[in-house]
């Protein structure tokens, strides 16, 4: 339980970069963590407290396999949802690299030429 | 017969990696040839498949609860419909729409990829299939969104993946919460689950019907999360404008919550109401911050938001009339706001402005092109005999049939408004003086008139002949929306009950 | 006046560099061969694969890098990998009935101990690692790219008077 409550704090930290900080890259860094985040509670849905890997070797009965493995399903979903993070934050960075070139700042308050 | 249902996503997919590899041939025309050759192959096999029943195609041969289904029911063909039509008028017209940076090939090949996602949330039975589709649609057209790379096109990209991140993380939460429950991500499995233990009002189920909403809703552009879509709509380039505002806001926003409120996870009164309440909102302050625009994109872009607004009221209402309304809305409003956002960028091509201050007479200089946006406005302001006056006629009498009294107010009340703000729109840009920047303007290129003619006769067909529409159409989508065991039964087989 | 720059790093990190990607790429390819038993697969070999070719890149220059590998044969052979991957998955449909199924007996054999995934883990490999190369050559080795009405031009990096 403990897990799920630290793993809550994580995100609130990362939320808290991504809403307070006015640098863009300080907001980018606090959507990375908020993913990482997501993918460990992802993850943590299939954990057991000294599990093990969930691989089948020839000697397992089925009834032992179920009650000692971890759940494979979260970690193949993970795996995608890694990837796919990466791509946006690879965006995320060339686009705030273009926004200093076109408006000469980091600042995200002075970065507000469409409004109303 | 079930194996056409994977080239949905597979020829789009193959046609943008294929326009990539081109180098030496010619850069103008192949990949705009390639693509429409590409949609309208999509369209000749959605033929095919039109009256087939349901169909279901499992991929790599696994089973139903353990594989990745892919499911095409009457929802289904209803919105590939929407998509791979409105895709194929909007390239006719980006045949000849010129863009600030000239790089061609990876136009078309992101418009495909998004293409291929957009496909694939719609014909997916699985929900973190879903997720990955509705990821890989929404990442085409984060760089799409910004495609002329200038300053406010940037800014407006930007914030609109920092949002649209936010909502795929709760997105993703949601279904994690939902597989941690019911042990399966598939669609019918987890309907079957909530239906034989009766869990409804568990706890947890509850929390990822509020991470659902908050993630496809900020998809969909709703208020309180509309942020993004008065930025993002007019920075884009016309046609991408047409495409985002015209089917990606509803298959990636709408499709899913349809969907999983109606099949997967039943509707309760709590959901209800939050529709109903947030779609009024939606409404009202959509149509009253667009009436005090200047710039043309952004004002349909904040009609947008109040027309998503119109569809979740029909949603939440849960009535079999309701849900007619809803469907009905969802095809009248792409087709008529892609009108209207294509014959903008027609505008702005000519004339070089999006101030409505500046133009004025364009029925003189560029008649075509005012007149398609004239039946665009009518349509939206809900006129007979066009197609909106009778999807709004749908939602208000189904708002009257369940007494909510709130709700019909608030929809007749946005329908003034609407019909308020069009009126100033066509008085200003349309009629009046002529100003010296539209006496200098001709009229748009062939293929942008000849798509715009289309959608135009397709407002007036779909008006005239809606009875037709809905009874063949939309009635048979709104039957297996409300008929849940169904649903299950055709994905699983005979396993277990349902 | 001309002044004669070295491109690229001291000879010491040059030749650690050169031995220590032998390794990289055999560490990919190990993952890419085994990646069915043993943790691992396509993703992680695409990493190994960009890595090896952003140390290359950092090491020795970026006209070295150029010659070989350079960014559009980086861009193609993304390409080429989702290519192979939906070939695979349309021979599934042809031959089995569904799209990715397995279509190569599941023989205990050195390469096709679990059927057609090798294939696949080889073809995502390809577009991973060269992704990820081609995002670091835009983010850091590519210039600025500046745009006047139509007119796109790709400066460089030692293009300091052009900025706008």
């Amino acid at each position: 339980m403990t897990l799920y409550f630290l793993d809550f704090l994580l995100f609130m930290i990362g939320l808290y970069a991504l809403v307070t900080k006015r640098h863009i890259v300080k907001k980018i860094l606090g959507v990375a963590i908020m993913e990482y985040s997501v993918n460990l509670f992802l993850i943590l849905i299939g954990f057991k407290m000294s599990g093990t890997a969930p691989i089948m070797v020839a000697d397992m009965d089925f009834a032992t396999f179920i009650r000692t493995a971890v759940d494979p399903l979260p970690q193949a979903l993970v795996l995608t949802s890694i990837v796919i993070g990466l791509g946006t934050l690879a965006l995320m960075v060339a686009i705030a690299i273009r926004l200093y070139e076109r408006y000469g700042t980091f600042d995200m308050h002075e970065i507000n030429r469409l409004r109303g | 017969m079930d194996r056409i249902l994977p080239f949905f996503v597979i020829i789009p997919v193959f046609s943008a990696v294929s326009t990539l590899l081109v180098s030496r041939w010619e850069r103008r025309k192949f990949p705009r040839i390639w693509s429409i050759l590409t949609v309208s192959s999509l369209l000749v096999l959605l033929y095919f498949i039109w009256d087939k029943g349901v169909l279901v195609h499992e991929m790599g041969g696994w089973k139903a609860p353990f594989g990745v289904v892919l499911v095409k029911d009457s929802l289904t063909r209803f919105m590939l419909l929407i998509i791979n039509g409105v895709a194929l008028i909007t390239l006719l017209y980006s045949y000849s729409y010129i863009l600030k940076r000239e790089d061609y090939l990876r136009f078309f090949s992101l418009f495909l990829l998004m293409l291929a996602g957009m496909n694939g949330v719609v014909l997916t039975g699985d929900l973190f299939n879903l997720f990955i589709f509705l990821e890989i649609a929404s990442i085409a057209s984060y760089v799409l969104v910004g495609y002329d790379i200038g300053a406010e096109e940037l800014e407006a990209a930007f914030k609109y993946l920092i949002m649209g991140v936010l909502a795929s993380m709760c997105i993703l939460i949601g279904i994690a919460i939902v597989y941690s429950v019911t042990g399966s991500v598939n669609m019918a499995d987890v309907a079957r689950f909530i239906e034989t233990n009766d869990i409804v009002d568990n706890k947890a189920i509850l929390m990822a019907t509020g991470l659902f909403i908050l993630g496809f809703g900020l998809k969909a552009g709703f208020v309180p999360f509309h942020a993004w879509l008065p930025d993002a709509h007019p920075s884009a380039p016309a046609p991408i404008s047409a495409m985002l505002s015209g089917v990606l806001i509803k298959s990636l926003g709408i499709y899913p919550l349809i969907r999983i409120f109606y099949n997967v996870i039943p509707m309760s009164p709590v959901v209800s109401n939050i529709f109903i309440f947030l779609g009024s909102i939606s409404m009202i302050v959509g149509a009253l911050m667009g009436s005090g625009q200047i710039d043309i994109k952004r004002l349909f872009a904040f009609h947008s938001v109040s027309q998503m607004g119109y569809i979740i009221v029909g949603v939440g209402l849960g009535t079999p009339l309701g849900l007619i309304g809803a469907l009905f809305h969802l095809l009248n409003h792409s087709v008529f706001k892609s009108l209207l956002f294509l014959s903008s960028g027609a505008i702005q091509s000519s004339t070089g402005t999006r101030n409505m201050k500046k133009l004025g007479g364009l029925r003189e200089s560029m008649p075509v092109t005012s007149g398609s946006a004239v039946v665009g406005a009518l349509s939206i302001s809900g006129v007979p005999p066009f197609n909106g006056f009778w999807s709004k006629l749908i939602i208000i009498l189904a708002a009257f049939q369940v007494k909510n009294i709130w709700a019909a107010s608030a929809l007749i009340l946005t329908a003034f408004l609407t019909l308020m703000c069009f009126v100033k729109f066509q008085r200003h840009a349309i009629f009046g003086e002529a100003s010296e920047i539209v006496k200098r303007s001709k009229e748009a290129p062939l293929p942008m008139l000849m798509s715009l003619v289309i959608l135009g006769i397709l407002c007036l067909a779909i008006g005239l002949f809606n009875q037709t529409i809905i009874t063949n159409i939309i009635t048979p989508a709104q039957e297996i929306l409300f008929d849940k065991g169904a649903y299950i039964m055709s994905v699983l087989g005979n396993v277990g009950g349902g | 006046m001309e002044k004669k720059v070295e491109s690229g790093m001291s000879s010491i990190v040059k030749t650690i560099t050169s031995v220590m990607v032998g390794f990289m790429m055999l560490f990919a390819g190990y993952f890419i061969l085994f990646g069915d038993e043993v943790p691992g697969g396509g993703f992680p070999a695409g990493v190994m694969m960009a890595l090896a070719y952003i140390l290359i890149t950092l090491a020795y220059g970026r006209e070295f890098v150029e010659k070989r590998v350079s960014g559009i044969t980086a861009s193609k052979l993304t390409d080429v990998g989702v290519l192979i991957f939906l070939f695979v998955g349309f021979f599934g449909l042809y031959f089995s009935g569904t799209f990715l199924n397995n279509f190569l007996q599941n023989n205990e054999s050195l390469f096709f101990t679990s059927g057609t995934i090798i294939i696949n883990d080889v073809a995502v490999a390809l577009t991973v690692g060269m992704s990820l190369y081609l995002i670091f050559l835009a983010l850091a080795i590519f210039g600025r790219v500046v745009c006047e009405g139509s007119l796109c031009k790709d400066l460089g990096r030692d293009s300091e008077e052009e900025k706008e």
